[in-house]
């Protein structure tokens, strides 16, 4: 098993997972604690918008992808605040529109036909060496944007009406985690696909906040889980030869239900012997 | 307009000066069409202790996001210590309902109460609070004054629904607030609880001056020094004291044979201590029309307004 350690790809695979997770247990937390999960879907999925026009018009991809899940995200946050009890459909719509327009745009471009597959699974196996300086990028600016403003982020994701009564920026605040989340969230897809990337934004805050006692250690623990479920799933994929992506997944998931199975018991048997 | 002439406060009230904390004049507010407030008055003046009655969807909530200035009224004025409410905000202290709060959030009581030094300084960036040893010392002293002592490596999540609110009070201490505003404090406390928690607000009254809004009757029990009745209107009595007029006002007609309708007529049996309203000396109110009312003009229940729809 550890001979899989001197291949090449498989180092690049797991540099990339260390780094996905990264990004991954800081913007998951602030999707979870602010309750952004379905935003944070629409965002990814309507990024498929932006790829569909780079194919179209022969624009670069991730600027483009960048650029059109940013805009879509503002227009989502945007409702989000203002309208709440439409966010929930105002998404919806966002999510699928976006990802016709990519697919309607492909389908309308002759020759070579991006590979929607890939969008959603991505290839964590064949990561280039550009796109690991371009995550560790995207950690340090994430890590120093989450570490200068983590205050203003803790006070008005607790209660924000309370931030907002103390003069706090709130609404600055929603639109820079939305903003976050969209910017992370197209970068990681280009790595490891849309699909591992809602798992991975999902499954390790969840697990991190049963036992986290603040932000940051919460950030830690989701990207140590992460970190697992990543090398967990690797070693899957390379013992079985099954796709890595589903392979990450499914150890991911099967974290989350351990956790929550031991935490189902361990509540009922607190109710047997109360204290 | 006219001005609410100024009452004496309550025998023994403490710390009551005439010095205007509150002043809102002739405010008018409306989502869309649909008025919420209309030609409101308010006076509240330091050290007094006001509580804010009114059925759901009245404007209650409204009136106090307005004296936070997180509204802004279509016309009438809205006064804090002299100036905007914008500029009193960090002489406020703000305990918004609980419901505003996540309850699964990873952050212990003694984040949570150091959170109230937030607002001191502006921006998105940098620190606003440093965890240093004053600051916890402070928290610390907060959270006892609340009755919380030796909670602070507590999860939020593993406290009861009073202790939550003691919590979310002591956080709003720590800005040493001359002016408390608390909304529906009692929402996610059991009615034993609520009871105990109106008490502890009493205590507060002195070197605060509080504002309480609330739907829940308990608060009949409190120390309160002045009661507004909202519902779209707002009628302002000095004194405290429920009678059966003001909970027709808040609760509409009923039959004498609804519960309801019994339990207002037994109302001024319930709380036998309190002073009835009519005992009173009359104060400013105001009607629709914007006239002047006095509080005792009774038989009949001050104009009961147009009910309003809930928001």
């Amino acid at each position: 098993m550890l001979d899989a350690l001197s291949y090449d790809f498989m180092q690049q695979a797991l540099a990339a997972s260390l780094l996905a997770s990264i990004a991954c247990g800081v913007i998951g937390t602030l999707v979870v604690v602010n309750r952004l999960v379905f935003l944070a879907g629409g965002v990814s999925h309507a990024a498929y918008g932006g790829v569909g026009l780079a194919f179209h018009y022969g624009w670069p991809v991730l600027p483009s992808a960048i650029g059109f899940s940013v805009a879509s995200s503002m227009l989502m946050a945007g409702v989000a605040l203002k309208r709440p009890e439409k966010a929930d459909t105002a998404i919806g719509v966002l999510w699928a529109a976006g990802m016709a327009f990519g697919i309607i745009l492909i389908d309308l471009t002759p020759g070579y036909k991006a590979d929607l597959m890939s969008f959603l699974f991505g290839s964590i196996l064949a990561v280039p060496l550009t796109d690991l300086y371009l995550m560790a990028a995207l950690d340090a600016a994430l890590l120093a944007m989450v570490a200068l403003c983590h205050q203003t982020l803790l006070v008005t994701s607790f209660d924000r009406e309370f931030a907002e009564a103390r003069g706090l920026p709130v609404r600055t605040a929603h639109y820079l985690v939305v903003g976050m989340t969209a910017v992370g969230v197209v970068m990681l897809i280009r790595v490891v696909g849309l699909v591992l990337v809602m798992a991975l934004l999902t499954i390790p805050p969840f697990i991190a906040a049963r036992s986290a006692r603040s932000l940051p250690s919460m950030m830690a623990a989701a990207t140590a889980w992460s970190t697992v479920f990543c090398v967990g799933g690797l070693a899957l994929a390379y013992r079985w030869d099954v796709t890595s992506g589903a392979a990450i997944i499914a150890v991911a998931s099967a974290g989350f239900m351990a956790v929550s199975g031991a935490g189902a018991l361990r509540r009922a048997i607190g109710r047997r012997n109360p204290q | 307009m006219h001005m609410p002439s100024s009452a004496p406060g309550m025998p023994g009230a403490p710390h009551t000066s005439h010095e205007p904390v509150i002043a809102v004049r002739d405010l008018c507010f409306a989502y869309g069409d649909e008025p919420v407030l209309d030609h409101v008055d308010l006076t509240v003046e330091r050290g007094e202790f006001l509580a804010v009655l009114g059925p759901n969807g009245g404007g209650k909530t409204t009136l106090l996001k307005l004296l936070l200035g997180l509204l802004t009224p279509r016309s009438g004025s809205v006064t804090l210590f002299d100036g905007a409410p914008k500029a009193a905000l960090p002489r406020i202290g703000y305990v918004p309902q609980y419901s505003t709060a996540r309850l699964d959030f990873p952050v212990t009581v003694l984040d949570v109460v150091l959170m109230g030094l937030a607002g001191t300084r502006r921006g998105l960036l940098g620190r606003h609070w440093s965890r240093d040893a004053a600051s916890i010392d402070r928290a610390r002293e907060a959270l006892e004054q609340v009755g919380l002592s030796g909670m602070e490596k507590r999860m939020v999540g593993e406290l009861s629904g009073g202790q939550r609110q003691r919590a979310v009070v002591a956080r709003a201490l720590m800005a040493q607030p001359e002016l408390l505003l608390l909304d529906e404090p009692t929402a996610s406390i059991d009615p034993q609880g609520s009871f105990c928690f109106f008490e502890f607000l009493g205590t507060l009254r002195g070197p605060h001056t509080l504002v309480v809004v609330s739907h829940d009757l308990s608060i009949a029990t409190s120390t309160f020094s002045n009661v507004a009745f909202v519902n779209r209107t707002l009628v302002h009595s000095r004194g405290a004291g429920l009678t059966p007029e003001m909970l027709t006002m808040l609760y509409g007609h009923h039959e004498k044979t609804c519960p309801m309708g019994a339990f207002i007529s037994s109302v001024s049996g319930l709380f036998p201590v309190l002073p009835r309203m009519d005992e009173l000396p009359p104060v400013a109110t105001t009607a629709p029309s914007g006239s002047l009312v006095s509080a005792d003009a009774t038989p009949s229940p001050a104009a009961p307004s147009p009910a309003a729809k809930d928001a």
